[in-house]
């Protein structure tokens, strides 16, 4: 397992001439799980897509181990900086093992052949997702929850020491949002995977980040371990909402509660409430 | 989970074992060619004993039955490269937009094909079977180049169904323009009627060899991009994160069909359907890998044109209906089908 560095620095981006990252500066923890959040259209997707170089920089660098990521064969950078974007399409009736295999395409040329490092490696993948059950069913036949398991064996099966994720846990019951999320933390901590997503979630992401980076305007606020990140404070600058931010007994990490206007009890019975 | 879990292969690999079954189909596909190639020379319009096939192809020409008999081998020879070819560009073309619908003959590439040997004919009296050609493939892609750009005007770029419709504009535009040229010229109106039509039957090996070269090098580039096919099947960003030129793939594998599909046209004129056809049907024998997929689509719209090419010469005895004709009849259900059965992605 290598340590690799990916950063951004001086980064500028976005889509023609509107600029969406705004030289922006930004260091990934190496084999760390770092989690971006922000309110709708800061650029957290677009600082993901940048970092995987599905956008251009229009100024700045994206350095991997100290080489930009634009100047590098896309093979090479492919088989160091995997990428799970979004929406992913599986082709019609294809089978769980046929597209997990796709993940090895970066390992391969036109005529390379098919290897026994390859099988080993899909069916690595296949275990550490728990679909090697599911490995002969067509993908269109699975649940929401075993789908994203298929696409992150896919992702695994790439070998890949360092994963961006858009959003994994989108459109996904709680239960299977947990599950991928505990999912990513176990290849966090066996393989050292350094792992970069965006979620939705506050309180999720609060929970699995090792570094919590929240983004205001195309630009870092505020980034550090989620219990300094994640602050009424910070919640009411980036997303403009008073909250209260108490602890998971659970976890230890903060979990913030929006306030709102509404269906709130009187001051009295708030102090009552706390005072056993 | 424990680490153990992590780097165990627990299951063997299933990729050996997945592939025994196209490959049986595919054999049996190559065999069901060589069978209706054993028809093709032997059905036509004048019934002939098997003395005389076997003396044709031993390449005796003295009655006329012999004579009939030569006459179906290059136009055999013709059918079979000929829908290879739209068969394998259909493949191609519905990988690289990833659209169900997509066609040689829906995206516009045989009608602007045709258009610029209609024109190259009406204006500029082109006649040699090069010129044919260069004309064709200029036209295919100028077409493709066409649609592509108006496809991808506006939001979001090049969508399959920006795709799909710009192609069909264009291809209805194309074809009123074909006819805006051939009408006022009584001189050329009955040839490139023939041509439009979509025709094998006046094969002959010299109008055959000039294209060779062409339809080499589309198969060879085709074939090729089989495994840059499968990474763009998974959406543009899952594939650039596997380590594609997205654009690059889809200009090389689009460039290989419009080789194919313009060498085609311009010796058989526009054939429609077989490339909407032959990919559904060898999807459902070859599942969704392109390095199957594309040698079953090539082998499925030889074996399909040839087919249609024998049925049209034995449902108009004594005469004979064009193979553009009978693939139309069996496409355009064809097509009413995928849509109604499809959840067409984006459409």
């Amino acid at each position: 397992m290598m340590s690799h560095t990916l950063t951004a620095s001086a980064l500028s981006a976005g889509y023609g001439e509107r600029l969406v990252l705004d030289r922006l500066d930004f260091a990934v923890p190496p084999s760390r799980i770092t989690v971006i959040v922000g309110a709708n259209a800061c650029g957290k997707s677009t600082l993901l897509r940048t970092m995987s170089r599905l956008l251009p920089a229009s100024r700045g660098h994206v350095l991997l181990d100290g080489k930009s990521i634009h100047a590098m064969p896309s093979r090479e950078l492919a088989r160091t900086l995997g990428l799970l974007p979004q929406s992913p399409i599986a082709p019609e009736g294809i089978t769980v093992a046929d597209l997990v295999s796709r993940g090895r395409h970066p390992h391969h040329g036109v005529f390379s052949r098919w290897t026994r490092a390859d099988d080993e490696a899909v069916a690595a993948a296949l275990a550490a997702t728990r679909t090697d059950t599911l490995s002969e069913r067509p993908v269109d036949e699975l649940s929401g929850g075993q789908r994203q398991r298929v696409w992150i064996a896919m992702a695994l099966a790439q070998q890949t020491d360092v994963l961006l994720l858009d959003e994994p846990t989108t459109f996904l019951d709680i239960n299977h949002q947990i599950e991928v999320l505990d999912l990513l933390t176990d290849l966090n901590q066996t393989r050292g995977t350094t792992i970069v997503m965006v979620l939705h979630d506050l309180n999720l992401a609060a929970r699995y980040a090792d570094h919590l980076v929240a983004m205001a305007n195309g630009r870092l606020h505020v980034a550090g371990p989620p219990d300094a990140v994640l602050t009424e404070e910070t919640v009411r600058e980036v997303f403009g909402l008073d909250s209260r931010i108490i602890t998971d007994p659970t976890s230890g990490r903060p979990v913030m509660l929006p306030i709102g206007r509404h269906r709130m009890l009187s001051d009295d019975a708030i102090e009552s409430e706390a005072a056993p | 989970m424990t680490s153990g879990a992590v780097t165990a292969g627990r299951r063997p690999p299933p990729a050996g074992r997945a592939h025994r079954l196209p490959a049986l189909w595919l054999l049996l596909l190559a065999a069901a060619l060589v069978v209706l190639a054993a028809l093709s020379v032997a059905i036509g319009t004048r019934d002939v004993g098997l003395g005389d096939i076997l003396a044709a192809l031993g390449g005796r020409i003295e009655t006329i039955a012999e004579a009939a008999v030569a006459m179906r081998i290059p136009r055999t020879l013709l059918a079979l490269l000929a829908g290879g070819a739209l068969g394998l560009a259909g493949a191609i073309m519905q990988g690289v937009t990833r659209n169900p619908l997509a066609d040689p003959g829906i995206l516009g590439v045989n009608m602007g094909a045709s258009l610029a040997v209609v024109v190259g004919v009406a204006w500029f009296e082109i006649a040699s079977a090069y010129a044919y050609i260069f004309t064709a493939i200029l036209g295919a892609g100028a077409a493709a180049a066409f649609v592509y750009v108006i496809g991808s005007l506006g939001r979001g770029g090049a969508t399959p169904l920006k795709l799909a419709l710009a192609g069909a504009a264009t291809s209805i535009a194309f074809s009123s323009l074909v006819i805006a040229v051939v009408l006022p010229r009584a001189d050329i109106a009955g040839g490139i009627r023939a041509w439009q039509v979509g025709g094998v039957g006046g094969a002959t090996f010299e109008r055959i060899h000039p294209v060779l070269p062409f339809l080499a090098a589309g198969f060879v580039v085709a074939l090729l991009s089989a495994r840059k096919l499968n990474a763009l099947a998974l959406g543009d960003e899952l594939a650039a994160g596997l380590g594609e030129h997205v654009a690059a793939t889809r200009a090389i594998a689009a460039f290989a069909a419009i080789l194919l599909c313009g060498a085609t046209t311009a010796v058989c004129g526009p054939i429609a359907f077989v490339g909407l056809v032959v990919p559904h049907l060898c999807r459902l024998l070859a599942g969704s890998d392109h390095r199957w997929l594309l040698p079953f689509s090539a082998l499925g719209g030889a074996g399909l044109l040839l087919a249609a090419d024998i049925v049209g010469r034995i449902i108009a005895r004594p005469a004979e209906l064009d193979v553009g004709i009978v693939t139309a009849f069996i496409g355009a259900p064809f097509f009413i089908w995928i849509v109604r059965r499809q959840r067409v992605r984006d459409l």
